[in-house]
This record gives structure tokens, sequence and C-alpha cells, in this order.
């Protein structure tokens, strides 16, 4: 093949561009907007402030106890997600005769936009008309219905179930294709050497999985940790600020508090956290 | 007994996994299709006393809802389009070409995809403010261009290192330009997976909440935010919001199921080469 150094760059160039002038720039204005005293009524005065956000941030009890919602969040909910994926994949990968529908079906919840996720389980989680407390009470799980979007102690549970009815898909299919690219030979190997089904698990499908596992895992997380949709829609961070993650008082610090120098910075902290897991990452696959 | 172990065993957990997969899927359906009075008073019966249409005609009629439709599906293919011209170029300058800094800035793109909204959502609102673009159908494609493009030129690189390059060099041999080879060599072979990228984006796009939310809203409200506007202060229309809610993920699951088997090969194969 011909190698030019410019041939490149010519492709590359209307990408690079578009990503500098949309990602890149935005996101150095946002550091360059956290150095500075920033408020939405007053945009064209913006003293330079240096680091002081950033102290403030250090020392803003509210920053702490979000990130700490932040860790529940990502944590139980990606944990979730990964073990209904992890068993729904493995149950697809066996034979039975109507296993394309199931394939097929079981990726619905990925495809719907989170606004209407977050209607549905609204709807759902009623305290009138909501199915689940109705089924709840009528199978005697529930003594009485209860408000679980309303009450702190139970809304995050209740924003947590729906983004893992969201995620879960997304592991089972990723799984999925994961455990079809484990070559038989190697399950058929391990029954020679006399390893049962736990065994040849365990040796066998862990192993093959762990790369595909532990990328899904990543990617995962980080569309956790950022996002904002389905707790805007269901909660709003609240009742009071029970189920308000990093990321959603980094908004409403910007948006609805009008400090933008402010909510840049708590931005950039979370940025700066998610980016050292990635480098994280990126240095152990190296190896 | 074998048929009974593999019901057990299989077959039934399967159809648990589904229950919880489909069920509130098909319970907003239900919504949507029940008369007023079933959504007025509690216990509400599991199957509607008559099935009615009532919501989605109100839906079309009276509300602007069909318009929302129009913005979103503009904005969508806008973003599509955008990011799948810049993508393709750019996937085959790293599949096919080796200089320096191909793996820094394969690696940008992936990284770049994994900014948080909030990092991007108020600079860029800022900056459209500036140019007095708020609220048009070139600050939404702008704004789904954040993540259309990275991850289309994520999944495209991909595709195309699948592509065996003898027949670049077949192509080469026989005197073709690198246009040519582009247009009639590479183009046909990675359709396939394109039209499958292609798919996907939309689906992100049509699905987005945040940055319709903030870059526009007023001339150009998307369906996922006319939507969340339907929850009034006291009172929820749920007949309306579940019927809106029913067409809008309509394209979105049929789409879904058109792309899923090229985008999840995609998604690994590009996630394990990443």
């Amino acid at each position: 093949m011909r190698r030019t150094a410019f041939t490149p760059w010519l492709f590359l160039a209307p990408a690079l561009v578009a990503t500098i002038l949309l990602v890149l720039g935005p996101v150095m204005e946002t550091l360059w907007l956290s150095l500075h005293n920033v408020v939405l009524f007053r945009p064209r005065v913006r003293p330079f402030i240096g680091l002081e956000n950033y102290i403030s941030v250090l020392h803003d009890e509210a920053f702490w106890s979000s990130l700490g919602r932040s860790f529940v969040w990502v944590g139980v909910a990606v944990g979730c997600q990964f073990a209904l994926g992890l068993t729904a994949a493995l149950l697809l990968n066996r034979r039975f005769w109507w296993r394309p529908v199931a394939r097929a079906l079981v990726i619905v919840p990925w495809a719907l936009p989170s606004v209407i996720i977050g209607l549905i389980w609204t709807w759902m989680l009623d305290f009138n008309l909501g199915i689940i407390n109705q089924l709840g009470v009528q199978f005697g799980l529930l003594d009485a219905s209860i408000p679980w979007l309303a009450q702190p102690s139970t809304a995050m549970a209740a924003v947590i179930l729906a983004i893992t009815w969201q995620g879960f898909p997304f592991f089972c299919v990723t799984l999925l294709a994961g455990l079809q690219s484990i070559p038989a030979e190697q399950y058929e190997a391990a029954a020679i050497d006399g390893a049962g089904k736990v065994r040849s698990f365990w040796y066998v499908t862990l192993p093959g999985l762990m790369p595909v596992m532990a990328t899904a895992l990543l990617l995962r997380m980080i569309w956790v940790a950022n996002s904002l949709d389905l707790l805007l829609v269901m909660t709003g961070g609240g009742p009071g600020t029970s189920t308000q993650t990093l990321p959603l008082y980094a908004f409403l610090t910007a948006w609805s508090g009008a400090n933008y120098g402010y909510g840049s910075s708590l931005a950039v902290m979370l940025t700066l956290m998610l980016l050292s897991v990635v480098i994280l990452y990126a240095v152990r696959s190296r190896k | 007994m074998k048929r009974l172990r593999l019901f057990l065993g299989t077959e039934l957990p399967v159809l648990c996994i589904l229950a919880f997969g489909l069920g509130p899927w098909v319970w907003m359906m239900l919504t949507s299709l029940r008369p007023d009075q079933d959504l007025s008073h509690s216990p509400i019966t599991l199957i509607p006393s008559v099935f009615t249409l009532v919501h989605y005609i109100e839906l079309l009629q009276r509300t602007n809802f069909i318009y929302n439709l129009r913005d979103s599906l503009v904005v969508a293919v806008g973003a599509v389009t955008l990011g799948m011209l810049l993508s393709l170029p750019a996937a085959y300058a790293f599949s096919r070409f080796r200089f320096p800094g191909r793996s820094f800035l394969r690696i940008q793109f992936l990284v770049v995809n994994m900014f948080p909204v909030v990092l991007l959502v108020l600079p860029i609102f800022m900056l459209l403010r500036e140019l007095g673009l708020l609220d048009t159908y070139v600050a939404l494609i702008a704004g789904h261009a954040t993540f259309t493009l990275p991850f289309a030129i994520w999944l495209m690189t991909g595709y195309m290192d699948g592509l065996p390059v003898e027949l670049d060099e077949s192509a080469m041999i026989d005197g073709a330009t690198r246009m040519q080879l582009l247009r009639l060599v590479i183009l046909p072979l990675a359709a396939p997976g394109a039209v499958a990228v292609a798919l996907y984006l939309f689906i992100a796009s049509w699905n987005e909440y945040l940055f319709a939310l903030m870059l526009a809203g007023r001339n150009v409200r998307t369906v996922t935010v006319a939507l969340q506007m339907f929850i009034g202060e006291n009172t929820i229309n749920w007949g309306l919001l579940t019927a809106g809610g029913t067409l809008v993920a309509l394209p979105a699951v049929l789409l879904f199921l058109l792309a899923q088997k090229r985008l999840v090969g995609g998604l690994t194969g590009g996630a394990v080469k990443g």
C-alpha cells in the first residue's frame, strides 16, 4: 500500500475539527469557567478566582454526600445489572426451541428512551394506581401502599430498580456474544479432564469471558455514573436531596442555582474521577 | 424427564427474565388503551375494562405531538448524517493508515465519549447563545454530534478493521485511485455495518433528553422533552403520557431489533480491540 504522511490527516480532518469544536473546546471552556466566579445573571463579569471553587468543593458537605450517593448509585445499579445480565446470558446460551425469540426480545428495555423508562416506572410505582403497590398488597408482600418515590428511604432504591431494568440487557447481549466466542473445544477438553459443570464454568467460561466482562463493566459504570435523565424524570434529586448524585448536583448548581463557575468545578471533579478509572483500566489492560 | 428439566432449569427462568424485561413496556401499552375511568380510581384492573384509542386521538389532535415527532425526526436524521459523513473517512484512516499519533487519537475518541454531559452542556449552551442558535435544529444536531460522532468512529473503525486489506491492495494494483477505492470497494463492503451503526445513532439521538431540554425546548421540542412536559404540577394525565410513550418507543424498539445482530459484534469487537 502506498504510504503518504499527508493522506490520513485529510481523512481525519473533518472529524477532528468537529470534535475539537464540539467536545474538546467546551471541555476547556468548562475548565476555564471553573476558575472563575460566573453567575447566570451577569455572564460578562467573571472575576478570576483561581482554585477557590475547588477549595470550596472540598469543604462542601453537599459535594461529599452527593459523591457518597453516586458510589451507592453506581455500585448497586451496575452490580444488579451485571448479575441479572450474566444470568440471562448464561440461560440464553443454552439450547431451547424458542431461543431466537427470547434473545431478540430481551433487549427491549435497552432500546427505550430514559424519559419513557422514568415515566413507566413512576407510573408503576404510583401510590394510588401503581401496579407494584397493588400486586404487593394483594399478595401480602406489602402491608399497605408505599409512596416509593416520595419518601427518602425508598426513593433511591426505586430509581435503581428502574436503571437496573434499563441496563441489564446491555450486559446480557455483550456477555452472550462473549460466551459464544469461547471455543467448544475448551469445554470438551475440560470434560475429558473430568471437570464437572461448576469447574468448567470456573476454569473455562469465566476466564474466557473476562475481557468482555471488564470492558462491559467499565463502559456501563461510566454511563451510569454520568446518567442524569432517569433521576431528573423520576425524582429530580429529591425528596430532599436523597437521590442527588454528583452529576445531578453539578447540573442543579449550574442551572437552577445559576452558578456556572461552581457547577463547572463540580463537573470537572466528576470527570477527573471517571478519567482516573479509565486510565487505571487502560494501564492494566496493557500489561 | 429431560424435557421437564429443560423447562424448569432453563425455559422457566428465561420466561421470568422476559416477564421482568417486557412487563413494564407491555403495562405502558395496556395503560394507553384504557378509558379514563379505569385510570381514575384504585384498584386498577389488570385487564382494561374496554380497549380504546381515545388517548391516541387526543394526543394527535389536541396537542402538538405530531410536530414534536417531526422535530425528533429532523434532529435524529441530522445527527446521524453528520456522524456518518465525518466518521466514515476517519474510520478509514484509522483502519488503513499507520501514522504517528494514531493510537493516541483513537483512544482520544473513546475518552471523548466518556465525558459527562454536564461537563459539555453548559459551555455548548453559552456558545450557542452567543451565536443566537439556541432552540434551533442546528443546536440539537451539534449537541447530539458530541456523542454520535465518537461512537460512530469507534464502531466503524472496528468494522473496517474486519475488511481484508488484500482487497485494497489488488484494487490499487489495478490502478484505482484512493477515491475510487473508497467508493467502489470499501463503502459497499462496509455498508451493512454502516447501516447498523446509523440505526444505533438514530436511536441514541431519538432517545436523548438532556441536550434536547437544555439547548432547545420551545420552537424545537423533541418528543422526549414534550412527554416530560405532559406531567402537570398536580395531576398527571397517564393516558396521554403512556400513549405518547408507546408511539415514541415503537420506532426505537423496531430499529434496535433490526440493528441488533451486527451491532453486538461491533460493540464487543471494538470493546476488545479498543
